[in-house]
């Protein structure tokens, strides 16, 4: 950069900051030179209650975000501009966090007991899903007021946990309800007056669910049975279909210590990877007929089954008590490529934008490994305070993320 | 505390935490803290913590723990010691 055009955006910033400080809002304590976001990231130190901001260029950590409460297994979501981050805590914090000035913007006890969230596709709204009590809340994504609350009331009088809460298009969130076995479109184009669409008997124990990176396919696993449930947002009025039914019949499912997640699903290229719920498997599928077309066997169960961004590789860990190694499968030739033992409780993995590199938390081992996903060698090991998931700023793009 | 009740404890918070919730109030399953547990016998949690519970999500867990072990879980839980 040349000087003249770094002294106009310094100069920007500083009138920036001057004209915030007239308005009466704190000077922002925000980064010394101006940056971009696209290659920061958020890693969950659970216990500390805090996030690390991370950047992925130079492989280090730029600071802490404390003050958030309990974040044992939280989620977030970013905001279109990928600047700020919408963190959703186990204990019914929402809170929005800027990453350039490392600070809190706002935060609300919005439930007793929350389990994820959801932004929009035009990024206005935030929406969270809640296990006690049971429904979806809707938020402004700019101020946190409360703009809809939606009660998963399947009966008079009982509400169900809200799981698989996905963005989709067209001003579209989707959930589904684990005690019920339905799973709900809620239009929230008039975001005060939520239009829901219910969709009955999609079967038993719907335990988490994705949206598929083009935003047509919404994918819940069934705990309660073999299979799992597809709705084609194009067509919801056609209802749900049984894909995989019975993939597992005939065989004693072992018990699941640890529910996957799904959505980490990979998709590469025409395949869907993804966990076998009880078993040491993952499953692929063909995305256009929705049938399966392999298994692969794995060291444990599956928890999260991740594509490199390219879809070449797919990345796996695992429950209990598998969960210090990760495998590598080649989607290509669909052979394991490689056993990894990150370090002790493996819980998340996160790709770089392209790929190039993935990072992994070894929550026992108090750190986050990231490795060269050409070499399958660690490049570097950050330290961290118990850490579970990391986020990429490269999410804030993407559907269903 | 002996180094398998340190482990135990561990297990409780992460791994019975990832469906009860880190601080055991509820998530997938049910709150386990004392007074949710309150008129549950001793013998009914190591049962569940042991065999699970058939036709639910809560899985048996005699792969990886002993009696011992369940029973020493039971008392925690009831007991409350953590915050
Ligand atoms: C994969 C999710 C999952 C994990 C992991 C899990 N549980 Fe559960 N647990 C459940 C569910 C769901 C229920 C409710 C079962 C029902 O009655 O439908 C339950 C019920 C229970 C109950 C009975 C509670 C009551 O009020 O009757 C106890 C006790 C219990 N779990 C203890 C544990 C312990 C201890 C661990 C760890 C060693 C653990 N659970 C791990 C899902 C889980």
């Amino acid at each position: 950069m040349n000087g003249t055009a770094r002294h106009r955006i310094l100069r920007g910033c500083r009138a920036l900051a001057l004209a915030a400080s007239m308005l009466g809002a704190p000077a922002l304590a925000c980064t010394d030179a101006p940056r971009g976001t696209g290659d920061l990231g958020l890693i969950v130190e659970r216990a500390a209650g805090r996030l690390q901001l991370v950047e992925t260029t130079g492989l280090t950590a730029l600071g802490a975000i404390d003050g958030l409460g309990d974040l044992s297994h939280a989620s977030l979501v970013y905001s279109r501009d990928a600047r700020y981050a919408f963190v959703f805590g186990r204990d019914g914090g929402l809170t929005k966090v800027d990453l350039l000035c490392r600070r809190i913007e706002a935060r609300v006890l919005q439930a007793g007991n929350s389990i994820g969230g959801a932004i929009s596709q035009d990024g206005r709204l935030v929406a969270v899903a809640n296990y006690a009590p049971g429904g979806v809340k809707v938020f402004s994504s700019d101020t946190l007021e409360l703009l809809a609350d939606i009660p998963a009331e399947y009966e008079p009088g009982k509400r169900a946990k809200v799981v698989g809460l996905e963005d989709a298009t067209d001003g579209r969130f989707v959930f589904s309800l684990f005690e019920a076995g339905e799973i709900w479109v809620a239009d929230v184009r008039e975001p005060r007056a939520p239009r829901i669409t219910r969709l009955r008997n999609i079967g038993a124990q719907p335990y988490d669910a994705l949206v598929t990176p083009d935003g047509r396919w919404y994918i819940a696993g069934l705990f309660g049975e073999d299979g799992l449930a597809l709705l084609d947002l194009w067509e919801p009025e056609k209802g749900v279909r049984r894909i995989l039914d019975g993939y597992g019949r005939g065989q004693e499912p072992l018990p699941v210590y640890k529910m996957p997640h799904l959505e980490g699903w990979a998709i590469a290229g025409r395949h869907a990877w993804l966990p076998a719920i009880g078993r040491h498997e993952v499953l692929v599928v063909d995305a256009d007929t929705w049938q399966e077309v392999a298994r692969i066997p794995v060291a444990g169960q599956p928890v999260f089954v991740m594509a490199r961004p390219d879809g070449r590789q797919v990345w796996v860990n695992f429950a209990l008590p598998h969960n210090d190694v990760v495998q590598v499968i080649d989607t290509h030739t669909r052979a394991l490529v490689e056993t990894l033992h990150p370090g002790k409780a493996v819980l998340h993995l996160e790709f770089t934008p392209r790929g190039e590199a993935v990072w992994i938390s070894a929550r026992d081992d108090d750190k986050v490994v990231v490795y060269d996903t050409a070499t399958l060698a660690p490049r570097a090991t950050l330290p961290a305070d118990k850490p579970s998931g990391i986020f990429f700023t490269s999410r804030a793009g993407r559907i269903g993320l | 505390m002996p180094a398998r009740h340190l482990e135990l404890r561990h297990l409780v918070e992460h791994d019975c935490g990832s469906c009860h919730g880190m601080t055991l109030a509820g998530g997938l399953g049910p709150p386990l803290t004392p007074s949710a547990l309150e008129g549950k016998p001793l013998e009914y949690i190591e049962a569940m913590i042991l065999r699970g519970r058939p036709g639910s999500a809560m899985p048996a867990w005699d792969a990886m723990l002993s009696e011992d072990d369940a029973r020493w879980i039971a008392r925690y839980l009831k007991a409350g010691t953590r915050k």
